[in-house]
C-alpha cells in the first residue's frame, strides 16, 4: 500500500540518485528531471483529453437520448483516436490575407500558457512541480493571459466572424476573471497562503466546499465563462458566429485550440478539487488516484451544466457578472472575515 | 556579475525607448504605449532599489503596486478619452487635436 | 558567468525588443503586441529580482488587462489602412530620437559614476506576507485612496466613451 501511494515520489528519487551515481552534479539532475516532469505532463494532458473528448460526446449522447459515437471500438473508444488521425493529416492552410505571424503564434501561446497552469497543482502527496509561494495567484493571472491568444487569433485571421468572436469571448474573459478571482479570496482568507499545498494541508479536516459553498458555486460558473463552454459559449458560438475566433484555422492549428480549450478545462476542474474537494486527500487509496477521481468528477460536472442550459444571449451574460457575480463574491469576502474574526474571538 | 547598477542601466534605456515613442508618434494610442513603457521602467527602478538597497522590508514593491493601479486608471481613462474625441474629430492623430489653439 | 547573468541578459532582450517594437513597427496592432512582449520582460524581472506577487500582477494587469483595453482601443477608433496606423512625425522623429539618446546618455554616465554599495537581500523571506502588512498597515491610506482613484476612473471612463445623455 505505501509503495503505490508513494510510486511517483520513489521514482523521482530513485532517477536523481541513479543520475549522481553516474557523475552527474545536482543540479543538472534537477534540471533532468523538470524536463521529464514537463514531458509526462504534456503526456498525461494527451491521454486524459482523448478519454475526455469521447466522455464529452458519451455525456452529451446520454443528456440528449441517443447513442453517440459507437461504431469504431467498443462504445466508440477509438472515435477520439481517428479524429485526431483526421486532424493531423489535413492540409494545413493559411489563409492569403492573414497576418501570417500573428496567426500562426496564437494557437501556439494559447497552447503553452495552458500548459503552464500545471507546474503548481499538486498531483498528489509531495507531486508537484514547483510549489510556488504564490501559486494561486499564478494559475489566474496565467489565465488571464489566454484572452491575448485569443485576441491574435482574431486579428490575425482577418475575417470578420473571427474578430467578433475573439472580441467577444475577450470582453467576456475579462468581465469573469474578477468574480473568478474574488471568489477565490475565501479560501485564501481561511488558510492564510496563497500556496497550493498549503490550502490543500488545510482541508485536513473540512473540505472548503463545506466552509465556502458560495465561492464554489461563483468560482464554478465564472470559471465555465472563462472556459468558453456552454451555456456561456456565445463567442463560438458555431450557429451564430461560425466558431469565433477559430473560424479560419484548420487542421492540426485548429486542433491545438481545441486541444489547449479541453488542457484548460482539466487544469480548471484539478484547481477545483484542490480548493474546495480537499484535493489528493482521502482515505484508503493512494493520493494520486484521489485528485484524478475528483478531477474527473468535476470535469463530468462541468458536461452535464454544458449539455443542459440553453445558451445565454451575449448581454444577460455581461449583466450577470457585473450585477450578480460581482456583488455575491465581494459579500462572501466580506462575510468570511466576519466569520474568521468570530472564531478566531472565541478560539482565543 | 550582474548587479543593481545594470537594473538602472536597463530601466534607463527602458525610458529612453519611451521618450522617443512619445516625442515622436502621430497616433494617440501609440503615445499612451510608450507612455506606459516609461512607467514600467519606473517600477523596475522601484522594485530594483528594494532588491538591492532597502532590504528589510517591501516599500519599492508597494510603490510599484501602486504605481501599477495609478497606470490602469489612466490607461482606461486615456483610450475613453481617445475614443471620445476620435467620436468628434474622426481621427486620432495628435496634430488634429489643436481645439483650443485658435 | 551564472545563470542569473544569463536569465538578467535573456530577459533584456525580450524587454528592449519589445520596446523598440513599440515605437518601430508602422502597425499599431503589431505594436500593441510587442508591448505585451515588453511587459512580460518586465515581469520576469520581478520573478528573477523575488517579487513574485508583483510579477504576477504585472503579467494579470498589465499583459493581461491594459493591453487588451488597449487593442480594443485600436480596433475602435482604426480609421485607415492599418500598415500606416503608427507612423512617425517626419521632423519630431529626430528631436525625439536626439532627447531619447541624451537622456540616456546623462543618466547612464550617472549610473556608471555612482557608488551604490548594493547587497541583494535573503531570498527567503515572506514576501507576501510584508506586502500585505504594509498596504493594510502604514500605508493604508494610500491603498484606499489606490481603490478610489479605480472607482472614478472606471465611472469617468465609461461616462467618456458612451457619451453622457444631455438633459
Amino acid at each position: 500500500m505505501q509503495k503505490i501511494e508513494t510510486l511517483f515520489v520513489d521514482l523521482s528519487d530513485w532517477f536523481i540518485a541513479w543520475l549522481q551515481s553516474l557523475g552527474v552534479p545536482l543540479a543538472w539532475a534537477d534540471a533532468i528531471l523538470l524536463l521529464i516532469q514537463f514531458l509526462c505532463i504534456v503526456g498525461i494532458i494527451l491521454a486524459n483529453i482523448t478519454i475526455l473528448i469521447w466522455l464529452e460526446r458519451k455525456v452529451s449522447g446520454f443528456i440528449q437520448q441517443r447513442p453517440g459515437p459507437n461504431r469504431l471500438g467498443p462504445h466508440g473508444v477509438f472515435q477520439t483516436v481517428a479524429d485526431a488521425l483526421k486532424l493531423l493529416t489535413k492540409e494545413d492552410i493559411i489563409p492569403s490575407k492573414t497576418d501570417r505571424l500573428i496567426f500562426i503564434t496564437a494557437p501556439i501561446l494559447f497552447m503553452t500558457i495552458s500548459v503552464m497552469l500545471y507546474i503548481v497543482l499538486p498531483m498528489g502527496k509531495d507531486m508537484q512541480v514547483v510549489d510556488l509561494n504564490v501559486g494561486l495567484f499564478f494559475f489566474i493571472s496565467l489565465g488571464s493571459l489566454t484572452t491575448i491568444a485569443l485576441l491574435m487569433g482574431g486579428w490575425g485571421s482577418n475575417n470578420k466572424w473571427s474578430l467578433l468572436g475573439a472580441m467577444r469571448s475577450v470582453a467576456q474573459m475579462i468581465s469573469y476573471e474578477i468574480p473568478l478571482a474574488l471568489s477565490l479570496m475565501g479560501v485564501v482568507m481561511i488558510t492564510g497562503s496563497l500556496r497550493l499545498s498549503d490550502i490543500v494541508a488545510a482541508q485536513d479536516n473540512v473540505w472548503f466546499i463545506l466552509l465556502q459553498p458560495i465561492a464554489f458555486i461563483t468560482y464554478f460558473i465564472a470559471a465555465t465563462a472563462e472556459l468558453n463552454r456552454g451555456p456561456f459559449d456565445m463567442p463560438e458560438a458555431e450557429q451564430e458566429l461560425t466558431a469565433g475566433a477559430y473560424t479560419e484555422y484548420s487542421g492540426m492549428r485548429y486542433a491545438l485550440f481545441f486541444l489547449a480549450e479541453y488542457t484548460n478545462l482539466v487544469a480548471v476542474s484539478a484547481l477545483l478539487s484542490t480548493l474546495f474537494l480537499g484535493g489528493w486527500q482521502g482515505p484508503w487509496l493512494p493520493s494520486w488516484l484521489w485528485i484524478i477521481i475528483k478531477t474527473y468528477l468535476v470535469m463530468f460536472l462541468f458536461m452535464w451544466v454544458k449539455w443542459t442550459f440553453p445558451r445565454i444571449r451575449m448581454d444577460h451574460l455581461m449583466a450577470f457578472s457585473w450585477k450578480v457575480l460581482i456583488p455575491v463574491t465581494l459579500v462572501n469576502i466580506v462575510a468570511t472575515g466576519f466569520g474568521l474574526y468570530i472564531f478566531k474571538g472565541i478560539g482565543g | 556579475m550582474i548587479g543593481f547598477q545594470h537594473y538602472l542601466l536597463l530601466a534607463t534605456v527602458l525610458f529612453a525607448v519611451g521618450i522617443y515613442g512619445v516625442l515622436s508618434k502621430r497616433n494617440a494610442v501609440a503615445v499612451l504605449m510608450s507612455v506606459e513603457l516609461m512607467l514600467n521602467s519606473v517600477n523596475l527602478n522601484f522594485v530594483a532599489i528594494n532588491r538591492y538597497l532597502v532590504t528589510d522590508h517591501a516599500v519599492g514593491q508597494l510603490f510599484a503596486l501602486i504605481v501599477i493601479v495609478v497606470a490602469a486608471a489612466e490607461v482606461a481613462v486615456g483610450l475613453a478619452l481617445i475614443i471620445s474625441i476620435f467620436r468628434q474629430r474622426k481621427s486620432v492623430n495628435l496634430n488634429d487635436f489643436n481645439l483650443l489653439k485658435w | 558567468m551564472n545563470m542569473n547573468d544569463l536569465v538578467f541578459i535573456v530577459l533584456g532582450f525580450i524587454t528592449l525588443l519589445g520596446a523598440v517594437g513599440v515605437v518601430s513597427f508602422t502597425n499599431i496592432v503589431h505594436a500593441a503586441l510587442s508591448l505585451v512582449l515588453s511587459f512580460l520582460g518586465v515581469a520576469g524581472f520581478y520573478f528573477q529580482m523575488q517579487a513574485e506577487f508583483l510579477g504576477l500582477v504585472q503579467i494579470m494587469v498589465y499583459a493581461g488587462a491594459i493591453s487588451v483595453l488597449i487593442i480594443f482601443a485600436i480596433m475602435l477608433v482604426m480609421d485607415r489602412d492599418p500598415n500606416q496606423t503608427n507612423i512617425s512625425h517626419p521632423v519630431n522623429r529626430w528631436w525625439g530620437g536626439l532627447i531619447a539618446l541624451l537622456f540616456a546618455g546623462i543618466i547612464g554616465f550617472a549610473i556608471r559614476e555612482s557608488r551604490f554599495t548594493g547587497q541583494a537581500g535573503s531570498p527567503d523571506a515572506d514576501r507576501v506576507g510584508q506586502l500585505a502588512e504594509l498596504v493594510l498597515g502604514n500605508y493604508v491610506i494610500a491603498f484606499e485612496i489606490a481603490a478610489i482613484l479605480l472607482l472614478v476612473a472606471v465611472v469617468g471612463a465609461i461616462i467618456l466613451a458612451k457619451g453622457a445623455k444631455e438633459q
